[in-house]
């Protein structure tokens, strides 16, 4: 299982590193989101400082969509699903090495709008490792969530619009959780951060529990 | 009448065993009762026109499509769930290569050869089997010419090496040096004891060449005629 | 036998539904502090409880459906009827919440966390029915439907607890106070809302025998269609043989 995620996630990332897709498309995007929502709160600077973790945060969610949508459109290749099959690609490992390659690219599209929020939001940054471990925790849900929505749309005509619609409803839990870490990162005392954290724990350990378990089946239903 | 064939009988000789064979696209039955066995180490030539139901019969016997009536028994297991029961040890090679168009011919292989734990100097002669230059080897397939493109599926067919190989219509749209060349491949398959079957659209070809030559039309097998199995191997 | 089965249960639902309204207008006094608004108590808890109740077992069967051994076209359908009596239900719920809390509370909407819970779950099992016109075959279909039903309703509960958080660690103690006066609740108000429970459950019950019986009649219909498909693919064949 771990040498096929290997595998693909290796294979993945080669592709998008070639392609170039996530540089030209999807960061300019979330950046540009980000830019809107300071022209929609601005331009008091406590305001933007204030929002900044939630315009971060929904900025990543809108990127999720458009990694997971070009992501599950590498293997919607005529007959290339089949062939993996045919060849013995473990679901589970095909699961587990898309999420991971959909979960770095998020990643890095974080750090980049985190440093956006930073420069451009008056977003303050006191407690760094709040930031790190609920930014990895929170984007492991992301990416189990949308690569398992993903997989199940992929073949829909109106996924576009399908994958939002299935996806942002479970995705409101990360979003929360997210959103209050970053926000206690941002002081250097006082806000607990514990149940957000044990919620984005929970969250990524179910979904790629649920991811593992199912994906198979999602692949049978392509 | 359907006759139900023995699993552990039938692994020994037959490489697949379809029985009356029921195969749905939708409400539209692509196989309507087929029935074709074929022993191992063989290979079997499919013909019959358009919509015949050649394509749909390769994919049964790859365990892509389930089954709604009848038994398909290929390799010793039941595919006839649909299932992903012959994990690893069928390869199809379609219309399509079922490779990744962004990837060039060289990194589809080596990926190929991860998850299918082949060594990686198999890709190299994979490639070199099937006359892919070291150029050609390193463009994104979604560039490549398609004759070149069916070449890179040979290339992994031959990577892969199964236990069955299903092509569909091989030889088509390729040129007679290419044409020799998936002979060369079929034929250096059956020494290795592996289980080929193929479709065309050129019946003579078919006789001359195969063990078997099963005439399809309608959704069923209307004959079947014992060839001579006299590939020629150029090599 | 079946059959049986329906008409009584639909008798049953009828009967106590009927009871539940003329007890609920005419019979139950007013409440104290909540005056006439109090008698949404017959209407939105067992419509809640349906609609939860729905959900459940919307998940139950797509899991029977999903595990190879239990998988029964049957179980799909089950998920399939709850499911669509669940979104009615929950948007029922949703709606008399609000109508019922724009007096009694001030405002139609406040985020709490069963309300936001349940309103996520009305927008996912939305998205079930949404997936489910997504096409294919009748098993692709039951399998899509089955893994959303599945994957939303264990979200279910991390959106209840991140939203009973969410709301509390930020704004105090929940807005949401007891809706009934201190005096508890009158002695015909518990029997008439005790009616009302099995009166929307014996209808939910209804609903989904109905809904099941007419995807049954549906995929019944196949077998025959199926045969006549066959004799006419094989005629395909005949013909081409004949012109050739």
């Amino acid at each position: 299982m771990l040498r096929d995620a290997w595998a693909i996630m290796t294979k993945d990332l080669r592709i998008e590193m070639r392609a170039r897709v996530g540089l030209w498309q999807v960061l300019p995007f979330a950046a540009i989101s980000l830019i809107l929502f300071s022209f929609a709160l601005g331009p008091k600077a406590s305001t933007l400082a204030q929002g900044a973790a939630g315009m971060t945060w929904v900025g990543v969610l809108f990127a999720t969509f458009l990694v997971v949508g070009r992501s599950q459109s590498l293997e919607m290749g005529t007959g290339v699903s089949e062939a993996q099959r045919l060849a013995g690609v473990d679901p589970a490992g095909m699961f587990l090495g898309k999420t991971a390659a959909v979960g770095i690219q998020l990643l890095a599209i974080e750090l980049l709008l985190g440093l956006g929020a930073k420069l451009l939001l008056h977003f303050a940054i006191e407690r760094f490792w709040i930031l790190i471990v609920s930014s990895i925790l929170a984007t492991i849900g992301l990416a189990a969530v949308g690569t398992l929505y993903g997989a199940l749309v992929a073949g829909a005509r109106a996924r576009e619009t399908l994958l939002p619609m299935l996806v942002l409803p479970v995705l409101i839990p990360v979003l929360i959780s997210a959103v209050r870490c970053w926000q206690a990162a941002s002081v250097s005392s006082g806000l607990a951060i514990g149940e957000w954290l044990s919620i984005l724990a929970t969250f990524a350990v179910v979904y790629l529990a649920a991811g593992i378990l199912l994906y198979g089946q999602v692949q049978e239903s392509q | 009448m359907t006759v139900h064939l023995e699993p552990a009988a039938t692994s020994l000789a037959l490489a697949f065993s379809l029985s009356n064979v029921v195969a749905l696209d939708g409400a539209f039955p692509v196989l309507a009762g087929a029935s074709v066995s074929g022993a191992m180490g063989t290979l079997t030539a499919i013909v019959g026109g358009n919509g015949a139901g050649k394509t749909s019969l390769l994919r049964t016997l790859a365990g892509l499509t389930a089954v709604t009536r009848g038994s398909a028994i290929v390799l010793g297991r039941d595919v006839s769930g649909g299932g992903s029961e012959l994990v690893g040890r069928v390869g199809l090679l379609g219309h399509n290569t079922g490779l990744y168009d962004e990837l060039s011919p060289r990194d589809n292989l080596r990926f190929l050869a991860k998850v299918t734990r082949s060594p990686k100097t198999a890709v190299d002669e994979a490639l070199d089997a099937v006359g892919l230059s070291r150029r050609v080897g390193v463009t994104p397939l979604a560039r490549l010419s398609a004759g070149q493109r069916r070449r890179a599926g040979l290339a992994a067919m031959v990577l892969r090496s199964p236990e069955l190989w299903l092509l569909d219509e091989p030889h088509a749209s390729l040129d007679p040096a290419a044409k020799d060349m998936v002979d060369h491949l079929i034929a250096q398959a059956l020494r290795a004891g592996s289980t080929v079957v193929l479709t065309s659209h050129e019946p003579d070809l078919a006789r001359s060449m195969s063990h078997a030559l099963v005439e399809m039309a309608g959704g069923v097998v209307t004959a079947i005629h014992q060839g001579k199995g006299g590939i020629v191997d150029v090599a | 036998m079946k059959r049986h089965g329906l008409t009584i249960t639909g008798a049953i639902s009828a009967v106590t539904l009927v009871l539940t309204a003329i007890l609920g207008i005419a019979i139950t006094p007013p409440d104290v502090t909540q005056k006439e608004y109090a008698r949404f108590l017959y209407l939105h808890p067992p419509m809640a409880w349906v609609a939860y109740l729905a959900f459940g077992v919307a998940a139950l069967s797509s899991i029977l459906y999903l595990w190879p051994r239990t998988r029964r076209p049957f179980f799909d359908y089950l998920a399939l009827a709850s499911v669509e009596s669940g979104v009615l239900f929950t948007g029922l719920v949703l709606a008399t919440g609000s109508m019922w809390a724009e007096p009694v509370w001030g405002t139609y909407w406040v985020w709490d966390a069963r309300l936001t819970a349940t309103a996520l779950m009305f927008v996912m099992f939305l998205g079930y029915l949404a997936i489910r016109r997504m096409g294919g075959t009748a098993e692709q279909i039951a399998r899509r439907g089955a893994i959303v039903a599945l994957i939303s309703s264990i979200n279910v509960p991390i959106v209840h607890f991140s939203v009973l958080w969410w709301n509390t660690l930020h704004q105090g103690p929940s807005v949401l106070t007891p809706g009934l006066s201190s005096q508890g609740v009158h002695g015909a108000m518990a029997w008439t809302m005790l009616l009302s429970f099995v009166a929307f459950t014996t209808l939910f019950v209804w609903m989904i025998l109905r809904r099941i019986r007419l995807e049954q009649l549906r995929s019944g219909v196949g077998v025959g269609v199926l045969d006549a498909a066959i004799a006419a693919r094989v005629a395909e064949g005949d013909a081409v043989e004949v012109s050739a």
